[in-house]
């Protein structure tokens, strides 16, 4: 054992002059740091913890995950073609956001539906033409696939543009010009063209860290405690600190790595701007880096056996950092039992402040509330771990 | 032979269950897993907070306004008077919205010449700025038809007539919560036998089980039988949940819904195997766990459509078993998938668990030799 030796080393230093205090621990801390940088380095499944799972996740997300319809297979109902109909299937395959399929009748439409071949439905009944000229105006039925909510809501808001844009056409066949009394503008800031990666991949650096810092962190060590190698740390000179503190500065360093790792990649590989500063951005993942550091030791002392500790972080850091957080799914829409929930995890801080820091800026009272919250969860969770592992010693 | 695989069984059951600890695991966090996430996995959008900066005095305005304040969807939380406040609300997220009526909105109106209205959305949540947007558009074409209307103009010539089938009032929770017997089925029995065998590696007692008259395929059966049924167990009480307790409709047949379970779980086991068998340590078990569920999850259609994906991609996720339960769960609760189209999900998966169970018995072998 590696820090076995340093330890005898000092031994015979101690029979002679003293040294002071404050090079001993920091020798013994060093030589915890060595130990635990050996065994990251000895064992694959750390180093792809930190630095494989983050590449593949990065890439599943950054190309493989995308809230944006496009090309929606639609059914396109033309009961009676007309050349009305005709200019209408004509700007429905001039959208991005439809791949029309040209059908007869009904029940063909609706079985391509339930296949999932289609998730749309557009009819344009058999009195179309006729229907266009009356006081009411022509229906024009869609039906959409809702049982995917998001997408049928998503899929309605672009046939609403299809629809406009075809009206205009309309009129501009007729020698008229349509004029709406209300024309909405739209302007989304920071991301102008609703890019869903530039939302994303901020985000997923929050995921990314909890892995390691929670996830990593409380197998190691509960994996220590499973051993007995924790008890046999703990019978030598080293005080309890300094093996949190053996612990904790490899693993965040560890996270810090990765970290930049996928800012790196999501700047350039994945276009997504960062508009803030680098250096807030890296001070706002320490804040982070601690608190699941702090998650992750105090998972591993309770836990003490790695299969109840993988499945504790999962359950109480992974999935609430994928789906509590804000990473995916609004905050602001969830029940508020569940929005006070949000509260007391870490990565809704974090991902709050990833997605400002990346497409807005530094935005100071987000950056400033999201890393107090941060600092008061990072010193709660280190300091019950100091706690807990001082107690279990008696 | 069947004694000793009932016991070898009996064994299995039992190392989950005497430790108290794992046996809480499996029970109490996917049943809070599946309440929380229940109630905050959706894509819906309400009470977007609204800031109002309306420069218009006329009456036309204030009633644009008043259809804002009368939607559920938006919430007013501030009105501003000055170009720059824009900023101030839309940066700390005070506001996600912002609608701007210029000075000359009543005015353009009363002329017919294009009245405009600006709407400023905070883009960093892309999805929830494109549902604002439809939100907003609807609410504004709403108001151009009354306007119509009550000036004695002529309506556009063709209007549309949105339905939504299967799910009425387009709930994300009916989509969400099907899903969701898919995912914590997938957890469970993944993480329960990826580390089996490696358990048993780490604390030595594999090789306890190696000089046993056990063949390999026994101490399959024997691994698989515990996870099956822990798997089955928990996917039918997340769907009594789905069904009582969410409401979610269930419209199709169970039998068709239980084959798909089967055959998930089956597919799962498989790949939790091979997991375990290549892994010498639990960590390395949890991480092969890892880096085949998260991939699986989110190519699987879980939260976003696979349609939406890039081709490869697309054919990558063929491969994926929760893709095709994934199809059968939530067709069976809200459309009632018709049989046959659950046959054309089933012989997927049933040939993804051939191969997996047969790989995973293979290095079970080759780790025995």
């Amino acid at each position: 054992m590696t820090d076995g030796k340093t330890v005898t080393g000092n031994g015979s230093a101690v029979s002679g002059a003293l040294p002071d205090a404050g090079s001993m621990a920091g020798l013994r801390l060093r030589g915890l740091i060595r130990k635990e940088a050996l065994q990251i380095m000895r064992d694959p499944s750390s180093i792809s913890i930190a630095f494989v799972l983050p590449v593949i996740l990065l890439l599943l997300f950054g190309y493989g995950v995308s809230l944006d319809a496009k090309h929606v297979p639609v059914a396109l109902v033309i009961e009676n073609p007309t050349t009305e109909t005709s200019s209408f299937s004509v700007s429905l395959l001039n959208s991005p956001y439809f791949a029309p399929m040209v059908m007869r009748d009904r029940p063909t439409a609706v079985k391509a539906l339930i296949a999932g071949d289609a998730a749309a439905i557009v009819v344009l009944r058999s009195d179309f033409e006729r229907q266009l000229l009356s006081s009411a105006g022509a229906p024009i039925q869609v039906i959409v696939n809702g049982a995917d909510a998001n997408t049928a809501r998503i899929i309605s808001g672009y046939m609403q543009g299809a629809w406009q844009k075809w009206l205009e056409q309309y009129a501009l066949d007729k020698g008229q010009i349509l004029t709406p009394p209300v024309v909405m503008e739209q302007r989304v800031w920071f991301n102008a063209e609703v890019r869903s990666r530039n939302f994303l991949v901020p985000g997923l650096i929050a995921i990314i860290m909890t892995l390691i810092g929670t996830l990593l962190t409380a197998m190691v060590v509960a994996r220590e405690w499973e051993r007995g190698t924790m008890e046999a740390i703990m019978v030598t000179p080293v005080r309890i600190g300094e093996i949190l503190l053996g612990k904790l500065i490899p693993y965040f360093l560890l996270g810090m790595g990765s970290m930049v790792l996928s800012t790196a990649m999501a700047v350039w590989l994945f276009g997504v701007p960062l508009r803030g500063s680098f250096g807030v951005l890296l001070a706002v993942s320490t804040l982070f880096m601690l608190a699941s550091l702090g998650m992750g030791l105090l998972i591993s002392t309770i836990a003490r056996s790695q299969f109840v500790a993988g499945q504790v972080a999962i359950i109480v850091a992974f999935l609430p950092a994928f789906i509590l957080s804000g990473f995916i799914f609004d905050i602001t829409s969830m029940p508020t039992a569940v929005q006070f929930i949000t509260h007391i995890i870490p990565a809704r801080y974090f991902v709050s402040s990833l997605q400002t820091l990346f497409l807005a800026g530094t935005v100071w009272p987000i950056v400033l509330t999201n890393s107090a919250a941060l600092c008061l969860i990072a010193a709660i969770f280190l300091g019950l771990t100091r706690r807990k592992t001082h107690k279990s010693l008696e | 032979m069947w004694n000793r695989i009932r016991a070898l069984i009996a064994k299995e059951f039992l190392a989950v269950w005497k430790d108290k600890k794992s046996r809480v695991v499996i029970i109490v966090p996917p049943l809070i897993q599946l309440l929380v996430f229940g109630y905050a996995a959706s894509f819906d959008v309400n009470h977007v907070a609204t800031a109002i900066y309306n420069e218009d005095t006329g009456i036309a305005a204030r009633e644009l306004v008043a259809r804002f304040e009368g939607s559920p969807s938006f919430k007013i939380v501030s009105r501003i008077s000055r170009e720059a406040e824009i900023a101030e609300v839309i940066d700390p997220k005070d506001a996600s919205l912002v609608i701007h009526i210029g000075q000359t909105f009543s005015r353009d109106l009363m002329v017919r010449r294009p009245a405009r209205v600006q709407m400023i959305v905070d883009g960093r949540e892309s999805n929830t700025a494109l549902i604002i947007l439809g939100y907003a558009s609807r609410i504004v074409a709403d108001f151009n038809n009354e306007w119509l209307r009550t000036h004695g103009e002529a309506l556009p010539p063709a209007r549309l007539v949105v339905r939504s089938w299967f799910n009425p009032n387009l709930e994300s929770q009916w989509f969400i919560i099907p899903g969701i017997v898919a995912l914590l089925t997938l957890v469970v029995t993944m993480v329960l036998t990826a580390l089996t065998v490696a358990r048993e590696r780490e604390v030595g007692t594999f090789e306890q089980l190696l000089v046993t008259p056990f063949r390999p395929f026994e101490i399959l059966i024997g691994k698989s039988v515990p996870a099956m049924v822990i798997g089955m167990v928990e996917g039918s009480v997340i769907i009594v949940i789905a069904v009582f307790w969410f409401g979610v409709p269930l419209r199709g047949g169970l039998s068709m819904l239980y084959a798909g379970l089967f055959l998930y779980i089956l597919a799962v086991i498989g790949v939790g195997l091979m997991v375990s068998s290549i892994s010498r340590t639990q960590q390395q078990a949890i991480l092969g766990a890892f880096l085949f569920v998260v991939p699986a999850v989110i190519l699987s259609g879980f939260a976003t459509p696979i349609a939406n994906m890039p081709a490869l991609i697309q054919d990558l996720t063929l491969v994926n078993p929760m893709r095709y339960f994934l199809i059968i769960v939530r067709g069976t609760f809200l459309e009632g998938l018709p049989a046959v189209l659950v046959y054309d999900q089933l012989w997927p998966m049933a040939l993804i668990a051939a191969t997996t169970l047969t790989g995973a018995g293979w290095m079970f072998r080759r780790r025995l030799n």
